[in-house]
């Protein structure tokens, strides 16, 4: 019965496609997830191994007691959660659970998907001829991590986070465990990557590269212009250097700020905060982190290019 | 999308990812170094499948704390998307990037890399990319490329002027970053379907145009003869 279905399928499927426009979509769609597809079962299997194998107590005993010195502590962290925006997302929900203090957890939760090692692997990897895009991009956005985390003790309040109560991995065997939040992750990531790829091959087959060479010839409005698209598109932290690279008539810098705002504030990573946190907190935070951002990676940018 | 639905999905994917990387058909969307990994992803999203069926048809069987198990296992219906790449890869398989995208991007020389250029490596004709080419010829002026033989393999696509051109796709990592190269011909151009692919010998001559997409340089080829091939495994330079 299916193999009858995939064999219409396979005959009707095959005829739609004829057209140029609609093949070279396909072909950059399905290009946009099979690069991304490795980077993101490691980074689930590897923050899946951290989240059942890492007891969350440890978290919390190996941060200082006072705030402002656990946010960098935090936010240094990050470099040895390998995931994405996704994984990080929960990650950070269940520290504050656990009495993190929320400065931290957030610090945590922006530096995370940017500068851990596959992110910044797969950085170099798509900028073989600017390696100081890796160094530009993990600062920048730990910069920013730290300056949010900061912010928020000055600033935040407890009661703009809303935890919801459960947590689906306690009380499984430990392989359950692993495997359920294999499967989690990659299922939940996945299916917004390929949201974020249909997004990124409309824009690379639909836009036209005129309007994309006019945009990227204005200095200030592209920065502002791609840090808008980061939020837009909502590809994961572990593929969007892939897509930055393609980006290629716009300024390094312009495409730092895509690098450093796409892990941090994004259309999926929004939706999940005010899941996980609450309404009022992602709309609060959603904005400021977004304005730092852009702040910063202009100014890294400028310093370096 | 309860447990099973994210096995089938996985099963699926992983399943897709594995047959386009132990044949050839990868390459035409990532680069070759990325064969091992792919592999690897592709088996991992199968064992978990595996694992995760497991664990549906034990609880199945088990009938108690049935309520808590449906809702901490069902996933968020954004996970059905992930049949869409599966499905492309296993029954559409969509070409390589081409002649669609040669016409629609700007041509890949737009800035001078200011290197020493090596002789060209020996045989007659000379082998090389299409990018190779472009580079010696219009900012090396065509120094190393006089008084010889030169071959380069691509497909065909109509120029602005609507006479073919020779192209190739350049990626730096997957063909979301695929920008052409594009080489203009002089001589006895062959008029084939655009995205035909031609082993080209000729000789460098000193004229270039602009691509008025981007204002990249296009250098110009005189063709000797030129012989009609089937699409290489690797499509991209």
């Amino acid at each position: 019965m299916l193999l009858i279905l995939v064999g219409v399928l396979h005959r009707q499927v095959g005829g739609v496609v004829a057209d140029p426009r609609l093949q070279t979509w396909l072909t950059v769609f399905v290009s946009v997830l099979v690069q991304a597809v490795p980077f993101l079962v490691f980074g689930v299997v590897l923050s899946a191994v951290i989240a059942v194998f890492v007891p969350r107590s440890f978290w919390a005993r190996a941060l200082p007691r006072h705030p402002a010195l656990a946010v960098p502590i935090a936010g240094v962290a990050g470099v040895v959660l390998p995931g994405c925006e996704c994984g990080s997302v929960p990650i950070a929900g269940s520290l504050i659970r656990r009495g993190v203090t929320p400065a931290a957890a957030l610090a945590f939760l922006l530096a995370a998907p940017a500068i851990n090692p596959i992110v910044l692997t797969a950085t170099a990897v798509a900028f073989p001829r600017n390696p100081e895009m890796v160094a530009a991009r993990g600062g920048a956005s730990l910069v920013v991590a730290l300056l949010m985390g900061w912010l928020w003790l000055r600033l935040g309040r407890a009661e703009w986070i809303r935890l919801p109560h459960r947590a689906h991995l306690d009380g499984l065997p430990r392989m359950a465990a692993f495997w359920a939040a294999c499967r989690h992750d990659i299922v939940h990531a996945g299916g917004f990557l390929v949201v974020g790829a249909m997004a990124a091959a409309t824009i690379n087959v639909a836009v036209p590269q005129q309007f994309l060479h006019d945009l990227a010839a204005r200095p200030v409005l592209s920065v502002l212009a791609l840090a808008a698209l980061a939020v837009l598109l909502s590809i994961c932290s572990e593929a969007d250097a892939f897509v930055a690279a393609s980006l290629s008539q716009f300024s390094l810098t312009a495409r730092l700020a895509f690098l450093v705002v796409g892990p941090m504030v994004d259309l999926k990573l929004v939706s999940m905060q005010a899941g996980i946190f609450g309404r009022r907190f992602a709309a609060r935070f959603a904005p400021a982190t977004f304005a730092l951002a852009v702040l910063v990676a202009a100014a890294v940018g400028t310093v370096i290019w | 999308m309860n447990r099973a639905a994210q096995a089938v999905v996985m099963v699926f994917l992983g399943g897709a990812i594995v047959r386009a990387s132990v044949t050839d058909l990868y390459l035409r969307y990532v680069k070759q170094g990325l064969r091992p990994f792919l592999v690897a992803a592709g088996v991992l999203l199968v064992v978990a499948a595996v694992m995760a069926l497991t664990q549906e048809i034990r609880d199945r069987h088990r009938p108690t704390a049935r309520e808590d198990d449906e809702h901490s296992h069902s996933g968020p219906a954004v996970g059905w998307l992930l049949l869409l790449p599966a499905l492309a890869l296993l029954f559409v398989v969509p070409p390589a990037l081409g002649a669609d995208t040669a016409a629609r991007a700007g041509s890949a020389l737009t800035d001078n890399q200011d290197v020493a250029y090596p002789p060209l490596p020996p045989g007659d004709p000379a082998r090389l990319t299409l990018l190779d080419y472009g580079y010696r010829a219009v900012y090396d002026q065509g120094r190393t490329l006089r008084d010889r033989q030169i071959q380069l393999t691509g497909f065909l696509a109509p120029g602005p002027d609507g006479q073919p051109m020779l192209a190739r796709i350049v990626l730096s990592c997957c063909a979301a970053d695929g920008i052409p190269i594009k080489i203009g011909l002089r001589g006895e151009v062959p008029h084939l379907p655009a995205d035909t692919w031609v082993r080209a010998t000729g000789r460098w001559i000193p004229h270039t145009a602009k691509d008025p997409v981007n204002d990249s340089d296009i250098p110009y080829f005189q063709l000797d003869t030129w012989q009609q091939i089937t699409p290489p495994a690797e499509p991209y330079e």
